[in-house]
């Protein structure tokens, strides 16, 4: 495994070869409102300004309902802000079309949510191939489902598999593309603390060794210690960003 | 090659869906099949007449005349627009066949002497007949068959009293004779009526027409006027007692041709659009439901970065390829099915070859016009996943809306249980898919409806022509004209008990500018065998003055009781002049005309004639008057009525039973599929609140109810619906049929919705059962925990 980890290392780095002096992501006075028109209005986000550098792992936390998931969506290019202006490295997401957004994620962004969001009907490696299908420059779906060391669970239906084996083809499905961020909403949230960990171990391979920018939203304060970079967000805004001078590994984690 | 991982997911989708998608493809799979089947019957009978039409020269006006002169036949040709004409010498015999017992009876034309131009016979075994021979004859190589008759056999015919032996020379097949119907018959009849074809100075010594003609068949140029053409014809005939020309439309063979092709587009024209919208709206409904269903799936597929478009064909394709199965299928029930048709029309009509029904076109165009109703039927969920923006995709679903409203009020009063308003609100949330299941189940009924009452229908004709109108036994159709003493000279046949004379006088009667060519019939007064029917079919006496006529020809001249109806004679009589319309009477086969046989001899200034003879007979007696008729002068034919109503019955009986099957298919298929999807699909959006309520302590009967509840009111509603459609398709088959040959009154019976009904029902039962054994095998507890 290692092997092919290593030789895998060096043709992803070589995918992403970008400037470190342009943000990963930028974002000026974001906001996004659900409602009106005879409804309440909701501000999700309610102007939100930040610059998240490349290759840093990036934490997101907040309670319920306050715009983590909403920024996560735009940036993913799954969601139009309601004002604002949003970019990914020198692209502005905010003006773009539905099919522009649809060929940024095709492009660029891995996600990984919390119910996995497998397809039941295909196998993990047929899983991982429903984006090496269509991505410009995939890695092959057994080689991904290795580097989170699945390779033996290829044909495995997902009914087959525990949480943390589906979550982990989850995010070899995210990489397979190369992308050039990862946005993962609530990773752990479904599992326990021991695979919980293998998936987190898995997330912080991608990010140190690929250089892959890797946004995670939580609510286990836990995982914190793990990032560059800890966003905190209340009532649609960031209430607080916290660079961490030391970071500790996945297996560190506490639950 | 390796499928793409989408692909796959297609597949495996079918899969799972492989009950539901079956359904859908039987239904798609009958409307293919039968489409097919209409569409190439159509096309193969259609080119197959053209073809033999025009290689035999079949021609374009029939007219007949008592005795004209050969001479008259070049004044015909002179006509402009007439590219040819021939004469020929037509007359009946009766004949004696080795081995029979009861007398068959033939129709002899002439073959002119320099070989005929029109009308020409295709020769099938043997050789025509010399010209110079007075025995030789061809006929038809199906009462050759029927018969055990080869080239150099002989039979006996007695024409006009005189015995002749006939050698068959030859058999042959002939465009005039694709459909052959007897004298009086309803049904072709092989064995027992022959077309026999002898050289033209033969037939003229056997009928005593040396240097005159009866019958002209002539063909028209492409541009001529036909209306003028056939004016000028009868005005060239009616000194020589011309009964009136007429086009294709009333030779009998071509018109039943024509009523069988109507029939076929009929067809095509009625179940293929029924069939091909019930699978619209199953797609519809399957494929909304499955897009409902895999609303996070399609969330993150659009998250991996597919385009909307990709998605939307992702699940069109799922529609596609159940259609594909179904069309293939169809295909194979369709070549099956025509293949029937083919063997069918062989026994019935006598074709030289039939064009193969199926080109590849009519593959393609059914199979082309099922993927379509398949892809309309997709296009909305298709849509709904296309538009479904990724953010709302990855979020659960809002719980369908419901609201109080009449219902509650309703429910309040009569203490509707909670259950039974689960099955009522479910109903009312989703009132197109209410409406439209019902209108999908009330069809399955409506099809059965349509096609038996046909049964019943034929019954009342039956009851009709032969137990209320024709009652006589027997009907001899004399040679010539005869004085009212061939009644006494018929009473004197063996185990004859009954006689009734009637007199045919052929003539055209008009109203204004409309104006049909017929016999009136003639009868005596107070007869009791051939009797006439008045609209409600009650016996009707002939009037002392004027004339009763058949409801459709009262239709045809536009004239009701009172009214005057302008009559000309034709054949050997001249004159004209006015008769009142006294009545109107219901008759199902044919058209007709009826007056008191003295009433017409004193219109006609002369003492009532005989054409031909009702008997009422001693049964035991019938092979001495069978024998007896075999040698008697001067008849041209013998209609034995229980012998027709016998064949009649028995086709029908096999048609019925054909019917039948295939009706009750389509109909099943069609209940089956709508009953067990709409049920599915309702299983899958209650799965939760089934589980809930199993866990709350309900039996899986009682949660079981819930579920069927839903089906079985919409089955409940469908039947008066299924009712009122079967009897408008019933209305309109009849309209369809409605021609001079016959008609069909439209008989709508209890026993008939009863049993479509109980069919439909038993259908409905099925599919709920199906379903029901799904979910009481489902894990109700694991559904819980899923994830929707």
């Amino acid at each position: 495994m290692t092997h092919v980890l290593k030789k895998s290392i060096v043709s992803i780095m070589s995918e992403n070869v970008v400037s470190k002096d342009i943000p990963a992501f930028r974002t000026r006075a974001i906001t996004k409102v659900y409602g009106g028109h005879g409804t309440a209005k909701v501000h999700a986000l309610d102007g939100v300004d930040l610059d998240l550098p490349e290759g840093e792992l990036v934490v997101l936390l907040g309670p319920s309902g306050s715009g983590k998931s909403t920024l996560l969506n735009i940036l993913g290019g799954l969601d139009h802000a309601t004002s604002g202006q949003a970019w990914f490295r020198d692209q502005d997401l905010t003006t773009m079309t539905d099919r522009q957004l649809t060929r940024y994620r095709r492009d660029n962004v891995g996600f990984v949510f919390q119910f996995y969001n497998l397809v039941a009907s295909l196998t993990a490696a047929e899983n991982v191939a429903l984006v090496t299908d269509i991505a410009p420059n995939p890695m092959p779906a057994e080689e991904a489902l290795a580097l989170v060391g699945l390779q033996d669970r290829q044909h495995h239906f997902p009914a087959q598999m525990s949480g943390g084996e589906q979550q982990r083809v989850a995010i070899a499905r995210a990489i397979a593309k190369r992308p050039g961020v990862l946005l993962c909403d609530e990773p752990t949230g479904a599992l326990d603390s021991k695979t919980g960990t293998a998936v987190l171990a898995a997330l912080e391979d991608v990010n140190t060794q690929f250089g892959t920018t890797t946004l995670v939203i939580t609510h286990n304060a836990g995982i914190r210690k793990m990032a560059h970079r800890v966003i905190r967000f209340q009532d649609g805004r960031v209430v607080e960003i916290e660079e961490n001078k030391t970071r500790i590994r996945a297996h560190e984690v506490t639950w | 090659m390796r499928l793409h991982a989408l692909d796959l997911k297609l597949l495996r989708d079918l899969w799972r869906l492989k009950a539901q998608a079956l359904a859908i493809a039987l239904v798609l799979a009958c409307g293919v099949a039968i489409f097919m089947t209409g569409l190439g019957m159509v096309r193969a009978l259609d080119a197959t007449l053209e073809d033999y039409y025009n290689r035999q020269h079949f021609a374009d006006v029939f007219a007949s005349a008592r005795r004209a002169p050969i001479s008259l036949l070049r004044d015909v040709e002179a006509i402009d627009g007439v590219q040819s004409a021939q004469a020929r010498v037509v007359g009946s015999v009766v004949l004696d066949l080795p081995g029979r017992a009861a007398p068959a009876s033939g129709r002899v034309i002439s073959l002119p002497t320099a070989g005929p131009t029109l009308n020409i016979p295709l020769l099938v075994s043997g050789r025509f007949p010399l010209e110079s021979s007075r025995d030789e004859v061809l006929v038809t190589a199906r009462f050759a068959e029927a018969n055990g008759y080869h080239p150099g056999d002989r039979f006996a015919a007695i024409a006009d009293g005189k015995r002749l032996t006939l050698t068959v020379t030859g058999t042959v097949r002939s465009p005039e004779f694709i459909y052959t119907l007897p004298p009086g018959g309803l049904m072709p009849d092989d064995a027992g009526y022959a077309i026999i074809w002898m050289p033209e100075t033969a037939a003229a010594g056997v009928f005593d027409m040396s240097g005159a003609f009866n019958d002209l068949s002539v063909r028209l140029r492409r541009d001529a006027n036909r209306e003028a053409m056939i004016d000028e014809i009868d005005k060239l005939l009616e000194p020589w007692g011309g009964i009136g020309a007429h086009e294709r439309d009333q030779q009998m063979s071509h018109a039943f041709m024509q009523a069988e092709l109507d029939q076929l587009r009929n067809m095509s024209a009625v179940l293929p659009p029924i069939l091909f919208g019930i699978t619209v709206f199953l797609v519809n409904m399957v494929l909304g439901r499955i897009v409902a269903l895999e609303r996070s799936e399609i969330g993150l597929l659009k998250a991996l970065g597919y385009r909307d478009s990709e998605i939307a064909i992702h699940y069109l394709m799922l529609a596609l390829l159940i259609a594909a199965f179904g069309v293939c299928l169809g295909w194979a029930a369709g070549a099956w099915l025509s293949s029937g048709m083919s063997r069918l029309y062989a026994k019935f009509f006598d074709f030289p070859w039939l064009v193969h029904p199926h080109s590849i076109d009519v593959y393609a165009i059914a199979g082309m016009i099922g993927l379509v109703a398949a892809g309309i039927g997709a296009l909305r969920a298709a849509w709904a996943a296309a538009v479904l923006a990724p953010a709302v995709a990855m979020s659960p679903p809002v719980p369908p809306s419901f609201r109080h409203g009449f219902l509650d009020a309703v429910s309040d009063r009569l203490h509707i249980p909670q259950t039974m308003m689960m099955v009522l609100r479910g109903l009312r949330r989703w009132p197109f898919r209410t409406a439209f299941t019902s209108l999908g189940l009330s069809l399955g009924v409506a099809i059965l409806v349509a096609s038996n009452f046909m049964l019943d229908s034929l019954d009342a004709v039956i009851d009709t022509a032969f137990f209320k109108s024709n009652r006589q036994h027997a009907t001899l159709v004399l040679a010539h004209e005869r004085p009212l003493s061939a009644v006494a000279d018929a009473r004197h046949l063996p185990g004859v008990l009954m006689v009734e004379p009637q007199f045919d006088l052929p003539v055209t009667m008009s109203v204004g500018p409309r104006e049909k060519k017929l016999a009136i019939s003639a009868r005596p007064a107070g007869g009791d065998l051939a009797r006439t029917l008045d609209i409600d079919e009650k016996p009707v006496a002939l009037p002392e003055n004027g004339v009763l006529l058949s409801a459709k020809l009262a239709q045809h001249l536009g004239v009701g009781p009172g009214d005057q109806v302008h009559v000309t004679l034709s054949g050997s009589r001249q004159g004209q002049t006015f008769l009142p319309v006294a009545a109107v009477t219901q008759q199902y086969i044919g058209i007709g005309a009826y007056m008191r046989l003295d009433t017409l001899a004193a219109q006609l200034n002369e003492e009532p004639r005989v054409t031909s003879l009702n008997l009422w007979i001693d049964t035991d007696k019938l092979p001495e008057l069978q024998a007896a008729l075999k040698s008697m002068p001067a008849l041209a034919t013998s209609v034995m009525l229980t012998d027709v109503r016998e064949s009649f019955q028995d086709t029908i009986s096999e048609n019925v039973r054909i019917n039948t099957v295939l009706f009750l298919t389509i109909s099943a298929l069609i209940t089956i599929g709508v009953a067990y999807n709409g049920a599915r699909i309702q299983l899958s959006e209650r799965a939760r609140e089934l589980a809930s309520l199993r866990i709350l302590g309900f039996t899986r009967a009682e949660v079981s109810t819930i579920l069927l509840g839903e089906t079985a009111i919409l089955a409940l509603i469908a039947q008066p619906l299924g009712w009122l459609i079967g009897g408008w398709i019933a209305w309109a088959m009849v309209t369809g049929f409605d021609s001079d040959l016959y008609r069909i009154p439209l008989v709508l019976t209890r026993q008939n919705f009863a049993n479509a009904s109980l069919v439909t029902l038993a259908a409905v039962t099925a599919a709920a059962l199906l379903v029901r054994r799904r979910l009481d095998k489902a894990d109700l507890i694991a559904v819980l925990k899923t994830r929707e």
